[in-house]
């Protein structure tokens, strides 16, 4: 069974880390993937840039309504995520569209990655569909 | 990674720097005080960093110093009226009910009124650049006088009498405490986006013995960018601004050499430029074009991210950044943005079309050292020698680091030394912003 871990924490918080603190987060979090990695457990990892950089698709009106920001509701739930290569947020966006016709109601937060990591378990390499 | 008790030192100072802003902006409309809201917060900090290794970090950090804050300046109050002091947070068994309530009228729309108006009390107009970035640093971010000071490169005895001076000058003029309108609001975002500006541009060393002191400067600046972001989602010139400032300080790992040298934009090793800052600032752009209401910080922002984008210096799409600059002047006219435009077209049509398009600025920047350091790069291309030194010595008389003079006078003895030979110097100033 794949689990998907979601990180949650404070941005503004996390935007006031000192570099030194920054770099020692990373480092001790390297050690869990690659141990993770090494037993072959570990899928794509990626670390969002902030919210500041997030547009929302609100696919619950139609045609759906494009809003800079992320998402802010708390009725609707995190039921899962795409990642999509994009030229740009206007691709993003375009992609998210087409999902929403697709599947209407509720809303696509569009974040770019800020740093990703690709699938490290034994078989999943690029283009193979993970077990 | 802290939930418990144990919380350590630097996950104590993250929490209380993120909410500073927020406690300040509120503890402000409250006691409509700088000077009171300011010690309260900074009392307040103190019981958090005694209080929160012991019971656990509280849920909201900005509410705590909101509600401890207030009892500090209240308690305060009293004991110099001599009257009955309030009990002290130890004593209140659960601050929980106390915090929720405190947050929920710490609600969005007042926050954004808060922020916005503590930021706008510090760019107040009677007040000099230099004194606004101090304040906002001082009262704002909550760097103390002596970052302050080792910053803007002077004792902070002086820095200590710059601050105190600009607050009582505020605390004379009039703050305005009610709720903005519509059209109020729109002007003190960009009289606050201004200032913030400023702080980063003050962040901008032009000398590696003091960038790592001004980089903290920088850093502020784009964090207060991102705070106004996360108020007004849906500003593109706030979203162009903070790109711009994501864009440029990615490259400040480039900007000098081992030795301290300046080196131009077009000799940064772009592998040192800093990746994550970049793919954000490029995100930020391409949000802010989607709203279609360009403006002075979208457009630089958007010629940063040319550079930004060409992973070799002969990638830089220079005819794009000349139309971008052409915007640029009609959006905001000034002798400098011709100045910068005329670099593109130095690199698109040539250094005689670059000189006869800078000769016209002579009089309004005669005293501005990037002038006459471009014009003195264009000379000696164009083989004018002589008076390519000229313009160079003139550069460095106007030099305002001794980074910037050695760097021409490096030019200028490439140009004795190629006098002999045939073939002068190449383009001495790359995009002038590097």
């Amino acid at each position: 069974m794949l689990y998907a871990l979601l990180c949650y924490h404070r941005e503004d918080v996390v935007g006031c880390w000192s570099k030194a603190e920054e770099d020692a987060v990373m480092a001790r979090l390297a050690v869990v993937h690659e141990t993770l990695a090494r037993q072959g457990r570990l899928g794509p990892v990626a670390r969002l840039l902030p919210t500041t950089a997030a547009t929302t698709l609100r696919k619950d009106s139609d045609p759906p309504m494009v809003l800079d920001g992320p998402f802010a509701e708390t009725k609707e739930q995190l039921l899962g995520f795409y990642l999509v290569e994009c030229a740009s947020l206007d691709e993003a966006i375009e992609a998210a569209r087409d999902l929403a016709r697709a599947n209407p109601g509720g809303a696509y937060e569009i974040r770019p990655v800020e740093r990703f990591r690709p699938d490290s378990r034994p078989g999943a390499a690029a283009g193979e569909e993970p077990a | 990674m802290s939930e418990a008790a144990g919380l350590d030192a630097a996950w104590i100072d993250a929490a209380l720097a993120a909410a500073r802003p927020r406690a300040v902006a509120a503890l402000l409309r409250h006691f409509r005080n700088l000077d009171i809201a300011e010690e309260a917060v900074q009392e307040a900090c103190l019981r958090a960093l005694a209080n929160w290794p012991k019971n656990g970090p509280p849920r909201d950090p900005a509410a705590w110093l909101v509600f401890v804050g207030r009892n500090v300046a209240i308690d305060h109050t009293r004991r110099q009226k001599r009257l009955a002091p309030l009990p002290p947070e130890e004593v209140l068994s659960d601050l929980d009910d106390a915090e929720t309530d405190i947050a929920g009228k710490l609600d969005d729309a007042d926050y954004r009124d808060d922020i916005l108006r503590l930021l706008f009390v510090c760019c107040h107009p009677e007040l000099p650049a230099t004194q606004q970035i101090a304040l906002a640093l001082r009262i704002v971010s909550g760097l103390s006088v002596q970052q302050i000071a080792r910053a803007f490169l002077v004792g902070e005895a002086a820095m200590e009498q710059r601050i105190t001076r600009a607050k009582a000058r505020i605390a004379r003029a009039d703050v305005p405490f009610e709720a903005p309108g519509p059209v109020e609001r729109a002007e003190r975002l960009a009289a606050v986006a201004a200032m913030v500006y400023l702080v980063f541009n003050e962040g901008y060393s032009v000398n590696r013995d003091t960038a790592d002191a001004r980089s903290r400067l920088a850093d502020e600046a784009i964090r207060l960018g991102r705070l106004l972001l996360r108020l007004y989602p849906a500003e593109p010139e706030i979203m162009g601004l903070l790109a711009l400032m994501l864009l440029g300080h990615a490259r400040s790992p480039a900007r000098f050499d081992g030795d301290g040298a300046i080196v131009l934009l077009e000799a940064q090793d772009r592998r040192l430029w800093n990746g994550a800052m970049i793919a954000e600032g490029l995100a930020l752009i391409d949000k802010a074009m989607r709203h279609r209401r360009p403006g002075p910080y979208q457009v630089q922002a958007a010629i940063s991210a040319l550079h930004a984008r060409a992973t070799r210096p002969e990638d830089t799409d220079w005819a794009e950044i000349d139309l971008l600059y052409t915007a640029l002047e009609r959006m905001a006219p000034s002798p400098v943005v011709t100045l910068n435009r005329a670099v593109a077209v130095a690199r698109l049509r040539g250094a005689a079309a670059a000189l006869a398009m800078i000769e016209p600025l002579a009089d309004r920047l005669d005293r501005y050292f990037h002038f006459h350091g471009l014009r003195g790069a264009l000379l000696s291309e164009l083989g004018r020698p002589a008076e390519a030194a000229e313009a160079f010595c003139r550069a460095i008389a106007l030099a305002n680091t001794p980074a910037e003079a050695q760097h021409i006078r490096a030019h200028l003895d490439r140009l004795q030394a190629a006098a002999g030979t045939d073939g002068g110097p190449g383009l001495a100033a790359g995009d002038l912003s590097d």
